[in-house]
């Protein structure tokens, strides 16, 4: 059990901070960003995936996003809330302590599926045009969601606030801080697995050399298809954890500028590094909301400081390393082995 | 155990390989030379999927192989080099070893992300499978570097210790001897000789090197613009006038 410290770090820190939601310790504001931390952790570790390990540029990431919020948020409405276009709710509020969960999941699914538009694509096309692909997929994505009236089209979606209310009425915890801890660890864990098995090492194959990948045995078109699902899908569970934290969702909060935003999350962290993906993301969401009060001036800092970055450290401040290969005595406390954990 | 009949191909109105034959028992080693641009790469490319042939036929024991996707010819027995290295250069030596295993890895995803057992025991497997495959062939040192890092020769030495790891019957060298120096190509020389009788292997090399070619094999076809000129023991191709000719060119009189 002492192998895997990781999970003794990671529990008390999450448990800490759902307590002190809960307590009341920590002020909504700080609960607010510390929610939009897991998101975003969720978001940039999963496009790290595809950028990173897979070597593809993936530029639509909030395209998936916007699919796994809209389709949890509709579940979740519709089941569990007497709202205008789905009339009475199907269980009683009290059941979405239960079933959230695997309304997560249901949208993460959804967003698994619409991965599949830049997943085929992708076994003909890759490098630039592929990121073409992918910036259209995200469009189609937002301008579908912008056309379909009943779910509110461009005037957005709400109604959520009342799901996560039926929740707490229930039983009076910081649910949503709750189900995004989970999720985040749950997210780091599988990509964590994924990423130091041969199976999933194969996409770094693919970033290598493809065709040398494919003639040595690893099935491209299936592995790349895995990968795409499952880092969309990933993008989705985010979606749809961002809609309930919000309580308010509208196609404009999906677009080119939330997939940069994600992707410059993954190129600060460094490509390939897992840990770099998790640390800027935090470092960029407290940055953001620090420079709030700057307005304006907040999108000339922040480009700036990608502009910097492109400069003096192209690869990202982990290029394609952990943590762990930075500062090794980390790995006593971590446990981890080396790069080929297994 | 192998066996190409009529196999053509043509780049637009180029013709690349044409009629191309050739039928082996299991445990040769045959070589196939010929100038630049003869065909011969463009044969190894039509064996392994890379370019699906026009024409002609590819079995190994008795299975088709025309017409299917690489990793699936891997996964039946044909396992290959490159002229130039295409390892993955930014991965470990002991990882360019294991992904070579993905044909055949025994658990999917799902056991991935739960970390199944059964995870846990074909990880072990491969880990083991490619340990020992280092050790063999003396790459141990390397394990953990990057095999951009490593000097050229031991990178040829960990590509064909890749294919190795893929359990070929037939394995497809193409110019394994290319920028190696003599004492390196002497060593190569040994290795695949030890390979063959360790993995009781069928091997086909493309060669540009006359003498190693010479030394190694002893079945030669010769290729000039993608029609076998001449074939047969080495000793029947070094005196061939053919040959000479295609290498050397024709003296006009």
């Amino acid at each position: 059990m002492m192998r895997r410290p990781l999970i003794f770090l990671g529990t008390p820190l999450f448990l800490l901070i759902i307590g002190l939601s809960w307590s009341g310790w920590l002020d909504s504001y700080t609960q607010l960003i510390l929610l939009f931390i897991g998101v975003n952790i969720i978001l940039s570790s999963s496009l790290n995936l595809i950028n990173g390990n897979m070597g593809e540029f993936s530029c639509g990431h909030a395209g998936f996003m916007a699919v796994g919020a809209y389709v949890t948020s509709l579940l979740s409405v519709w089941f569990f809330t007497d709202s205008s276009p789905f009339g009475p709710n199907l269980f009683s509020p009290q059941w979405a302590v239960f079933l959230f969960p695997f309304l997560l999941v249901i949208g993460g699914l959804a967003a698994a599926l619409a991965g599949l538009m830049v997943a085929i694509p992708s076994f003909r096309t890759r490098g630039d045009y592929l990121a073409i692909i992918t910036l259209a997929t995200s469009y189609i994505i937002k301008s579908a969601i912008e056309n379909i009236q009943i779910i509110g089209g461009a005037r957005g979606f709400m109604g959520m606030k009342r799901v996560i209310n039926g929740m707490e009425e229930f039983v009076n915890v910081p649910w949503m801080m709750i189900w995004t801890c989970i999720s985040v660890a749950l997210t780091l864990m599988m990509i964590q697995r994924f990423i130091t098995s041969t199976y999933g090492k194969g996409i770094m194959a693919i970033r290598e050399d493809e065709i040398s990948a494919e003639i040595m045995g690893v099935n491209t078109q299936k592995i790349k298809m895995v990968a795409f699902m499952f880092s969309s899908g990933l993008a989705g569970i985010a979606g749809g954890l961002f809609a309930h934290i919000l309580g308010y969702i509208n196609p404009g909060s999906f677009t080119i500028l939330k997939s940069t935003e994600v992707m410059v999350m993954v190129y600060l962290g460094g490509m390939g590094s897992l840990s770099g993906s998790v640390l800027s993301a935090v470092f960029l969401t407290v940055i953001l909301e620090l420079l709030r009060p700057l307005q304006v001036l907040k999108w000339v800092i922040v480009p700036l400081l990608l502009f910097l970055l492109m400069l003096f450290r192209p690869e990202g401040l982990l290029g394609h390393r952990e943590l762990t290969d930075v500062f090794p005595g980390l790995r006593r406390l971590v446990g981890r082995r080396e790069k080929d954990s297994d | 155990m192998f066996d190409v009949q009529g196999l053509t191909h043509f780049f637009g109105g180029l013709k690349a390989v044409a009629d191309f034959n050739l039928r082996l028992k299991g445990g040769e080693l045959v070589g196939l030379i010929g100038p630049n641009g003869a065909g011969k790469s463009t044969i190894f490319n039509l064996i392994c999927g890379l370019y699906n042939p026009l024409e002609g036929r590819i079995e190994i024991e008795g299975k088709n192989l025309r017409g299917l996707r690489p990793h699936q010819i891997t996964a039946r027995g044909v396992a290959r080099t490159f002229q130039n290295i295409r390892l993955w250069p930014n991965l470990t030596v002991l990882d360019n070893l294991r992904i070579a295993r993905h044909y055949k890895l025994g658990y999917g995803l799902l056991d991935t992300l739960l970390k199944t057992p059964r995870l846990s025991r074909a990880e072990g497997d491969i880990k083991e499978t490619a340990l020992e495959m280092q050790r063999i062939l003396g790459l141990e040192k390397y394990s953990q570097e990057q095999v951009r890092n490593l000097p050229y020769g031991v990178q040829r030495k960990v590509e064909i210790a890749r294919a190795l790891m893929t359990r070929p019957k037939l394995l497809l060298l193409d110019e394994p001897a290319a920028g190696m120096n003599l004492q390196e190509k002497d060593e190569l020389i040994d290795l695949i000789r030890w390979i063959r009788k360790e993995f009781q292997l069928t091997i086909w090399i493309i060669e540009h090197e006359m003498r190693l070619v010479m030394t190694l094999c002893e079945f030669i076809q010769v290729l000039d613009f993608g029609e076998v000129i001449a074939q047969g023991k080495p000793e029947e191709i070094q005196n061939n006038p053919q040959v000479i000719e295609a290498y050397l060119g024709k003296e006009d009189m």
